[in-house]
């Protein structure tokens, strides 16, 4: 079975120690995907898989036969809008370098499914009620698999928030 | 990378077969194993990816079955473990990234290996795990984050996983299947202390697979919580960590459950704290008399000796914690 990347099929790599992460970026030219620590510390490489966030550098592509993976370069809609969170880490300086920002993105855009689930985090006080209120707490432990060196947490936070609440504050 | 053969598994009997006949190391997530292939320090010839073999999570006689190919995320988020589990979905929760739970397994992360610094460093350290009989640069090295439990003179690393710390603390089983048919093992036997043969870290045999874990509900399991402690409050390993549940009847402590993380090369068990709590009335001056005896046994290096003053303060916190709720629910 091929990959379908953003909607379009791809064959997998022959090589099986080929991870997604360099066949996203290598094999079929969507270079927006980073690569970062390789090893799973930073973040940077975060992608959706079957509608999970998950690392593309610990996933070998042939792991992600059959799946359906979301880019960076898929978030756009077709008449080039771009997504109202990247509008957002725009208008709240979520970004300096920009290099952690298609994985901050990524990652943030799968965690709003998850906290509308009633996933619950270390720091959700009530495990069985699921999270509730202290969302800017939420949202720090939820998205603190990404790294950001420029420091610019905080506005990726503002930014997460505004999508979140839809606040524009 | 060094290359292999990689084959997927689509059934039990298929894993097996392949694990047994190309001598081939199972794959289930891939967030300790393809980290560790990439640096050098394991290179098997073939992987079977067992990451689609069952990943039920069900109730079967009042016991919880989690099939080993569940991811972490998966049964953190679970509503029975949440409530009747809560230290387990804790830990899960209190373990590495979002990201990660959501590739890691329950599988996989038992058979996590240690995240001991001079154990990656394939290029400059000595490691009696990676190759045995080299010599221990941890010993005598960089030792704050290494065991104060369980160690020998030929290794001093500590079991990374938090998820473990729980399973060991409800008295988990792990459910196995190999080429001579099914057994489980307690978790608390499942790992390994070092020893002479740091290089072997748990009971598995050849071509065995983790196929389930069963929990058995109990009243401590249900009024239980997990506490990490580490440099930074979230995506960090534990200094020191510690899962616990307790059950009062009457004004006594009728059961009580404590094992610790950080601290061991494999989940440790505090028995003799657990001993001592056994049949007494609940006090925090007797939570941290029962922690200090645990505490008593610890043998730390000059980078660790904090962890034994940070255990005992954990374990009487955690408990004067869950002894706080159960006030709070008789009230």
């Amino acid at each position: 079975m091929p990959i379908v990347v953003n909607g379009t099929a791809y064959p997998l790599p022959e090589d099986p120690r080929v991870s997604l992460l360099d066949h996203l970026r290598e094999h079929i030219g969507l270079t927006g995907t980073k690569l970062g620590c390789n090893q799973g510390a930073c973040g940077a490489c975060t992608v959706i898989v079957d509608g999970m966030r998950v690392l593309s550098c610990l996933t070998l592509a042939v792991q992600a036969d059959g799946c359906q993976v979301r880019t960076i370069e898929g978030l756009a809609s077709e008449d080039g809008a771009l997504h109202p969170l990247q509008n957002a880490f725009i208008a709240h300086d979520g970004f300096q370098c920009g290099y952690c920002t298609p994985g901050q993105i990524c990652s943030a855009i799968a965690m709003v499914e998850e906290l509308q689930r009633g996933d619950p985090s270390y720091v959700t006080a009530n495990l069985a009620e699921g999270p509730n209120g202290a969302m800017r707490q939420e949202i720090r432990e939820r998205m603190s698999g990404n790294l950001c060196r420029c420091g610019a947490h905080n506005g990726i936070v503002d930014a997460i928030e505004e999508m979140l609440c839809g606040d524009a504050a | 990378m060094r290359m292999f053969d990689y084959r997927r598994a689509t059934e039990r009997t298929e894993a097996l077969a392949i694990a047994a006949r190309e001598q081939a190391r199972y794959l289930a997530g891939g967030t300790n194993l393809v980290d560790l292939m990439r640096q050098n320090i394991e290179a098997p010839a073939a992987l079977v990816d067992v990451s689609r073999l069952p990943a039920t999570i069900e109730e079967r006689g009042g016991h919880l079955l989690i099939g080993a190919a569940a991811r972490n995320s998966v049964v953190a988020a679970h509503p029975v473990v949440r409530a009747r589990y809560p230290m387990l979905s804790r830990a899960l929760l209190a373990g590495a990234s979002a990201q990660i739970r959501n590739m890691a397994t329950v599988g996989g992360n038992i058979l996590q290996r240690t995240r001991c610094a001079y154990f990656y460093d394939v290029a400059g350290s000595r490691c009696n795990k990676r190759e045995p009989g080299a010599g221990c640069d941890a010993i005598g090295g960089f030792n704050r984050y290494h065991a104060i439990f369980g160690t020998s003179e030929h290794c001093i690393a500590t079991h990374p996983s938090d998820m473990c710390v729980a399973l060991a603390a409800l008295d988990a089983r792990v459910h196995l299947v190999g080429p001579d048919g099914e057994r489980s093992v307690p978790m608390l036997d499942f790992h390994r202390l070092p020893g002479e043969t740091p290089q072997i870290e748990t009971v598995l045999r050849p071509s065995e697979l983790i196929t389930a874990i069963e929990l058995v509900p109990s009243a401590a399991a249900a009024n239980s919580a997990y506490r990490k402690v580490r440099d930074r409050s979230s995506y960090a390993f534990a200094l020191v960590s510690v899962a616990a549940g307790m059950e009062i009847v009457d004004g006594k402590i009728a059961d009580v459950r404590i094992a610790l993380g950080g601290v061991a090369p494999k989940p440790w068990r505090a028995a003799r704290a657990e001993d001592i709590l056994r049949g007494q009335a609940p006090a925090r001056e007797r939570f941290l008399l029962a922690a200090e005896a645990e505490l008593a046994a610890a043998k730390p290096l000059y980078g660790n000796a904090f962890k034994t003053e940070l255990a005992k303060r954990t374990i009487a916190a955690v408990l004067g914690e869950l002894l706080g709720e159960l006030n709070g629910a008789n009230a």
